[in-house]
């Protein structure tokens, strides 16, 4: 099982965070800063896990980690998982996130948190691999934002027309229509009655 | 085309976001996030109603807030409004929120249950996945509660999307390990083992993971997954890498599928038909064979897709641990990861190889390799890698290797990891005992251990070095002289200065004949490290101090003069000024014959498991893998020094032998009826001449067991003790009784004092243990308190406790009084720490019904969890944090220690705070264990 999945870049900001266990909020902060503290002072040339100690609690868990550019992935997971699975799991996100925003980079992350989350799910769910076929994924993700266009074409309307009514001082709009030579032809407003 | 178009994001978020990282300064940060959180909590308060965009855009402020690390604790009902609505956008963010933060709210569990409900019951696969996402995520005991039987019907309805029926499997596993009492076994687990044959890969991927989880647990309800998993598996290892098209990754068929099925074969023993078996073997060949293959891609995700693999069908392998042909070959395979310049592979060839060594087929195949394992522990750069080298070195030990391997190993100390310092040490001193053929090299091996890394050689190792000295008289004097060089270097350590302390005092005299190792040139040279060292340290020398007056005559004066200094004598340390006092009288008053039986070289100590494999193997923490396997194996090899003759009764322990913990090895007789040992001394106060070694308890006649039936309060009397060693048992008008006591491992001490609250001297005051005791000095001076020690040990299991009889008499009355002595089963318990899911495992392990106790009382306290903490750690057990799911609950575990046998024990509380109630659940490996242990603990809250 994975415990977590801590993304953080080069200083250690945490720029995604995901635990499956319950922990209190200092522990997770905490667990963030030691793991960024182990991982940060191991060369790039080294192996790609590390046993964490008692981060977790138990002797049983492992770090599983990749770096690129100015991101650190690291997924805590336990023995039932295999090391070099995990390793290909991690490409396989960033290969998806890198697919779903083109050519990513770390301001991705930031600004769209929602959607990074969004797409993990696709790929690990409570802490357990739900998928690894990264067309699969991609697919997915394409359904969701589709989704999202549909609903966003439908759900801003009525906003924008409920403003628009708001700002709309009936009686005078006949008047500005009809000043200077323009003639626009008075729109039927019973409908918004 | 991009699948999330960067343009349509939500543009305050954005800005604030900016302004975050605009932020000059962590003040600056916290004040424009506390602005933000002051501005987003008046805006879930105000009167206005939020559209959801505007609620979508403040969760995600929330979720950027919460990323930083600031707590986030409000903001659960807007989430939970979200993901009611029927929007995808504004429901799929309430969930991510509900995920992430998780809250354990009762009210606000039963609203996101709600939702969740309506969600699996609308048949949208989208909203059906969201809902599943989120149970998974949460994975608590209230989800639990709610959907385990909702989930596995799910799974297998015939109508079920497959992405749906891939969260839904996962979902249940999730809520299995959770709550694995919760989720019941149903006629689903047969279709879900069929899940295996299913079309869509995603599917069949995490079918295989919940059958993983589930198959431990009833192995023969999911028995006939393995031939589905044997021909699935060899489906995609006979695949040519463009069948599985979208499965296959960079030229691997399936690497994820094959690995999760290679894992699932692992929980099972090989196959019986012949037919499948078979075809097993085949695919574990054909993977074996690709690994030789050209790769058919440079990029390390092809190589590691297929090594992955392999080394799932490797470990597969050695779990079978039946074909040694297989086996070889897996070992020659691992052979070249060695060489690999991949680190991530030579790591994991170590970590595999480790399982190898211990099989019998391909042990000296393993051992082939052992340069280039020295080789990596010498030259790795990683840490980790060397510790795997290490791990391997100690696996693959054997007599013929012993000596190349721990030279080594001795010296990679030298320059080793602080952090694994000290587990190498162990490693090293277990070798060289396990393996010592010569004893003299064993000496040297420890003491080089001592040079090296002195600060972490732990008591056991030292302690453990004595034993065997005193228990091997061929390797005594050779002992004794390495000390005494070793101890002339100008700096040694303490602990050097402890064996070497003890060694000559009780083997000094062999070496006394060389006039460069004269007595008083030994005195001189312990007493020149004396000063600077520690007072547990000085106290040992001390002891060394009188035994070289019983083994020297001729160096009596020196050493009394030093005994009788202001500095020790008015020590401020009681146990250094007490052995001063004691040490000196002895000598002065003690004629030659008693000095000579007092002071007795030690007697042999009775063989028992090495004290440092069992610290090897507490530190190493319980569970599978590699150090599993070297506890099996180290645990049925004969230690050496086995044969040694039992203990003789007539003994005389030296003082200090209860400064090595070891008193198992006092001689006792067995009590009658009881299980537990007492003996009872009576401490010197003020000293008598003879310093009371333990066994003057055994000289006195048993006097009568104490004849009045226990106090009618006793039992009272005695539940207080349950958490707690010291305090008052018992107080009258005349009499206070009260207890001090420590117990460890088996073995305890309890000190009671009885005082006189009176003016008037008690007469003929006689303490009776249902055991042998002896006297108290018979009276009690007014106001005035006596002290009595016993030493206690556990041989078995028992229920009732020692009874203590009073006599005494005040003022010409007889009087007279029966207790129950505060020792009970839990005073034997030793804390084990374990994760989740090791205890889980052996919770599941304890799953018959006698070996659970449960109880449901009421409380009797104010239920406040630090007490309830408290206590439990009084009882003895350890409190395991974040294992159980409901943080409100306690669970613990522990090992009851008992010279006969140890009991393994698991407990649960669940306090109800509502109802007032309290659950208590024991489970132990012994019926009669878990009931009394429910019985004590119960009375306690």
């Amino acid at each position: 099982m994975i415990n977590a999945i801590l993304v953080f870049n080069n200083h250690g900001k945490p720029r995604l965070v995901r635990f499956y266990q319950h922990l209190a909020e200092e522990v997770q902060q905490q667990i963030i800063r030691e793991t960024f503290h182990l991982v940060l002072k191991r060369d790039d040339h080294i192996c790609n896990f590390l046993e964490c100690g008692s981060l977790f609690g138990g002797s049983d868990y492992k770090l599983i980690y990749r770096h690129y550019a100015t991101l650190y992935f690291v997924f805590c997971v336990d023995s039932s998982e295999s090391e070099l699975g995990i390793l290909d799991l991690i490409q396989v996100f960033v290969e998806t996130l890198d697919k779903c925003f083109e050519n990513v980079c770390e301001l991705d992350l930031i600004f769209h948190m929602d959607k990074v989350h969004h797409i993990l799910q696709e790929v690990v769910i409570g802490g357990m691999v739900l998928e690894t076929n990264m067309n699969e994924i991609v697919a997915q993700v394409e359904a969701q934002s589709k989704l999202e266009k549909a609903e966003g074409g439908l759900s801003a309307a009525p906003s924008r027309a409920v403003s628009a009514v708001k700002n709309i001082n009936l009686p005078e709009i006949p008047r500005n229509i009809n000043i200077g030579d323009i003639n626009i032809k008075v729109p039927n407003l019973s409908q918004f009655m | 085309m991009p699948a999330v178009s960067k343009g349509d994001g939500m543009r305050g978020l954005a800005v604030f976001i900016s302004d975050i990282r605009n932020c000059k300064s962590k003040e600056a940060e916290i004040k424009r996030i506390n602005k933000e959180l002051a501005n987003i909590r008046s805006k879930f308060k105000g009167d206005k109603a939020l559209d959801g965009y505007s609620k979508k855009k403040y969760v995600c402020k929330l979720l950027f807030i919460f990323l930083l690390g600031h707590d986030i604790d409000f903001g659960h009902m807007e989430a939970v409004n979200l993901l009611s609505s029927n929007k995808y956008t504004e429901k799929q963010i309430g969930y991510l929120f509900i995920s992430v933060l998780v809250n354990s709210n009762s009210e606000l569990i039963r609203l996101i249950n709600n939702g969740i409900k309506n969600d699996l019951a609308s048949r949208n696969p989208t909203f059906m996945c969201l809902a599943l996402h989120c149970i998974a995520n949460v994975g608590s005991r209230e989800m639990a509660e709610a959907f385990a039987a909702e989930v596995p019907r799910v799974l297998v309805a015939g109508d079920t999307m497959d992405s749906v029926k891939q969260s839904a499997a996962l979902c249940l596993l999730r809520l299995h390990k959770a709550c694995p009492d919760l989720v019941p076994v149903g006629e689903w687990t047969a279709r879900v083992v069929h899940l295996l044959n299913d079309q869509h890969m995603g599917v069949v991927t995490a079918a295989v993971s919940l059958i993983t989880c589930l198959c431990k647990k009833n192995p023969d309800d999911f028995k006939t997954c393995v031939s589905l998993a044997v021909s699935r598996l060899s489906r995609i290892v006979s695949s040519a890498s463009t069948d599985l098209q979208d499965y296959t990754y960079y030229f691997v068929p399936a690497p994820w599928l094959s690995v999760k099925l290679l894992r699932l074969l692992q929980c099972y023993p090989p196959p019986e038909e012949a037919a499948v078996k078979g075809r097993l073997v085949e695919c574990l060949e054909t993977v074996l064979n690709k690994a030789q293959e050209p790769p058919k891609s440079k990029k390390v995700q092809h190589s590691n897709a297929k090594n992955a693999i392999l080394f799932e069908a490797i470990a597969l392998i050695i779990h079978y641990d039946s074909e040694p042909n297989l086996l070889v070959r897996a070992c020659n395979q691992l052979g070249q990861f060695l060489q690999h310049r991949e680190t991530n592979l030579r790591y994991l060839a170590l970590e595999s190889m480790c399982a190898l060594a211990s099989s019998e087929f391909s042990h000296e195949a393993v051992k082939t390799h052992i340069d280039t394992v020295i080789g990596a522990l010498k030259t790795e750069r990683d840490v980790s890698v060397r510790q795997r080298a290490a791990d391997l070195l100690y696996a693959m030990c054997d007599r013929s290797t012993a000596q190349q391997i721990v030279a080594e190993m001795l010296s990679y100390l030298e320059t080793a990891d602080y952090a694994i310092r000290e587990e190498i040490v162990l490693k090293v001193a277990i070798l060289a005992e396990k393996y010592a053929v010569d004893y003299s090299w064993y000496v040297d091996t420890i003491l080089n251990l001592i040079r090296i890394a002195g600060d972490y050689v732990s008591e056991e190792v030292w302690y453990r070095v004595i034993q065997i000295v005193i228990n091997r008289d061929d390797v005594q004097g050779y002992a004794a002289k390495t000390v005494f060089e070793a101890l002339q270097a100008p700096a040694c350590h303490e602990n050097m200065v402890k064996v070497g302390g003890y060694i000559l005092g009780e083997f000094g005299n062999l070496i006394a004949g060389d006039p460069r190792s004269s007595p008083l040139v030994q005195f001189g040279l312990l007493h020149s490290k004396f000063h600077l060292c520690s007072v547990a340290t000085r106290a040992l020398l001390l002891s060394t101090y009188i035994k070289f007056i019983n083994l020297f005559p001729e160096t009596k004066g020196t050493i009394q003069e030093v005994l009788r200094a202001g500095s020790q004598l008015r020590n401020a340390d009681v146990e250094l000024q007490q052995r001063a006092v004691e040490y000196l009288k002895l000598s002065s008053i003690a004629s030659t014959d008693v000095l000579a039986t007092v002071l007795e070289e030690m007697p042999p100590f009775p063989e028992r498991e090495s004290s440092i494999l069992a610290k090897l193997k507490k530190k190493r923490g319980p569970g599978p893998g590699p150090e599993g396997d070297e506890g099996r194996r180290d645990g049925g090899a004969e230690l050496n020094g086995g044969g040694e003759p039992p203990p003789s009764t007539a003994s005389t322990p030296s003082p200090s032998a209860d400064l090595l913990g070891f008193r198992g090895g006092a001689p006792a007789p067995p009590p009658a009826g009881s299980s537990l040992l007492v003996d009872v001394e009576t401490p010197p106060n003020p000293p008598p001449p003879g310093g009371a070694p333990p066994d003057d308890a055994f000289l006195g006649a048993g006097p009568p067991p104490p004849d009045a039936p226990p106090l009618p309060e006793a039992d009272e009397l005695l539940n207080k003790f349950v958490c707690k060693n010291n305090g008052v048992l018992f107080e009258n008008q005349l009499l206070q009784i009260g207890v001090k006591s420590e117990f460890r491992q088996n073995l305890g001490r309890m000190y009671l004092f009885y005082g006189n609250k009176t003016s008037v001297p008690f007469q003929s005051f006689v303490p009776t243990l249902a055991v042998q005791t002896r006297a108290v000095e018979p009276g009690v001076e007014g106001g005035a308190q006596v002290q009595q020690v016993l030493n206690i040990e556990c041989l078995g299991e028992f229920r009732g406790a020692p009874l203590l009889g009073l006599r005494f008499r005040y003022g010409g009355a007889p009087q007279s009084l029966t207790l129950k002595l505060p020792v009970t089963l839990n005073k034997f318990f030793q804390a084990s720490e374990m994760g989740a899911q090791d205890f889980f495992q052996r919770w599941k392990q304890l799953s018959m019904p006698q070996q659970e106790a449960q109880k449901i009382f009421k409380a009797a306290h104010p239920m406040d969890p630090e007490v309830t903490k408290a206590k439990l750690l009084g009882f003895g057990s350890a409190l395991l944090e974040k294992v159980d799911p409901n943080p409100d609950n306690f669970v613990g575990a522990g090992i009851i220690q008992t010279k006969t046998l140890q009991v393994g024990c698991l407990l649960r509380l669940e306090p109800n705070a509502q109802a007032q109630m309290y659950r208590l659940t024991l489970r132990t490996s012994k019926e009669s264990v878990s009931k009394h242990l429910c019985d004590l603990l119960a009375m306690q809250f």
